[in-house]
């Protein structure tokens, strides 16, 4: 989302006060996390409080059936009362499929309506169908689902999503668990240019730069699951990317200095030098 | 009767069992989960209500660490 109401000075910026919204609901946090892939759900919880995170995705699949009884689960270690969760379509290849997913997961979430929506086209790559995305965009939408969309960095699909009612847009950065960061900036920038809802950036992301450079973009968030959990010390990378989405945020809230070939204008006086000898 | 549970056919001797029963006799009392019964969603509030006959088709999902 573009934002027009950058600060003029310092005076007026709070970070306490900078919050995103979406669907009428305020987070401090601007960076949304998975919570696949780690070592085990201590590990998973102790990511995640690195990264100060408020929204965790989550996916949902059967239930072992069985000698399971008394076993933990993800649940027992992200109690639903303290964090937002983002319930996802991951492995979904059709709107039916999607559809049906949210539809389960609102109900296993005492009528949580806010979700993730993401249909993939391919198992090689991850990507997005955008086709199946729309259909089931339009489908959870009327069925009074708040949509947080994942799509590709195109900004006609990107504006078609948000016009169906989706209350965030969630382009890639690049291809899902890739870490290859953000490779069409430009479109990233016209997709949010254009945008009256929130816009974050999902999946591809590597490093903490990846997160800086994709905030001073002016994204509204990031999210992110691979970059923390595959990390070597997947704890310090939560910490990392908590940092590095506020840099980025304050950083593009600031306004940068304009690019320049040379300036010949030294940060230091030009006068009062003291005399040259000889 | 023979109904499929999450892929798995599963035997029971009851010919005329609901879901809340079901749910029991599969030892998954209390865990926070949703229910599909042929492709439609059951609601929590309906497991004591809806029955499952022989050949039906349930799926039982819950939320699980993803991205």
């Amino acid at each position: 989302m573009h934002d027009t109401q950058k600060h003029d000075n310092y005076q007026q910026y709070n970070s306490q006060q900078d919050s995103l919204k979406i669907a009428d609901t305020y987070y401090q946090s601007r960076l949304l996390v998975g919570t696949g892939k780690y070592k085990d759900f201590k590990e998973t919880r102790a990511a995640i409080d690195a990264s100060g995170a408020q929204i965790v995705t989550v996916a949902i699949r059967r239930t072992n059936i069985g000698q399971t009884a008394g076993e933990p689960s993800l649940l027992d270690y992200l109690p639903p009362n303290k964090f937002t969760y983002l319930p996802n379509t991951a492995g979904c290849y059709s709107a039916d499929d999607a559809v049906r997913t949210l539809r389960l997961a609102r109900e296993l979430l005492d009528g949580h309506k806010l979700v993730k929506l993401e249909v993939l086209g391919d198992p090689k790559t991850l990507y997005p169908n955008v086709i199946e995305t729309i259909a089931a965009a339009k489908i959870l939408v009327k069925d009074g689902f708040d949509v947080m969309v994942y799509t590709s960095d195109d900004p006609i699909i990107a504006k078609q999503l948000e016009d169906i009612g989706c209350c965030a847009i969630m382009p890639l950065a690049s291809l899902i668990g890739s870490g290859m960061g953000i490779l069409n900036p430009w479109n990233l920038q016209i997709i949010i240019n254009n945008a009256a809802v929130p816009v974050l950036v999902d999946a591809g992301i590597g490093s903490a730069a990846d997160a800086a450079v994709a905030m001073e973009l002016g994204c509204d968030g990031v999210l992110m699951n691979t970059a923390i959990a595959s990390a070597q010390h997947p704890i310090i990378m939560a910490a990392a990317m908590k940092k590095a989405v506020e840099a980025g945020r304050e950083s593009y809230l600031a306004g940068r200095m304009p690019k320049k070939l040379y300036s010949a204008a030294p940060s230091s006086p030009a006068t009062g030098m003291i005399e040259k000898l000889n | 009767m023979n109904i499929w549970v999450n892929g798995n056919i599963k035997t029971f001797i009851s010919v005329d069992m609901t879901i809340a029963t079901l749910v029991v006799t599969l030892n998954l009392t209390g865990k926070r989960l949703a229910i599909e019964k042929n492709g439609e969603l059951v609601p929590r509030s309906e497991f004591v209500n809806v029955t499952v006959k022989e050949g039906d088709k349930l799926e039982i999902v819950g939320a699980v660490g993803g991205g």
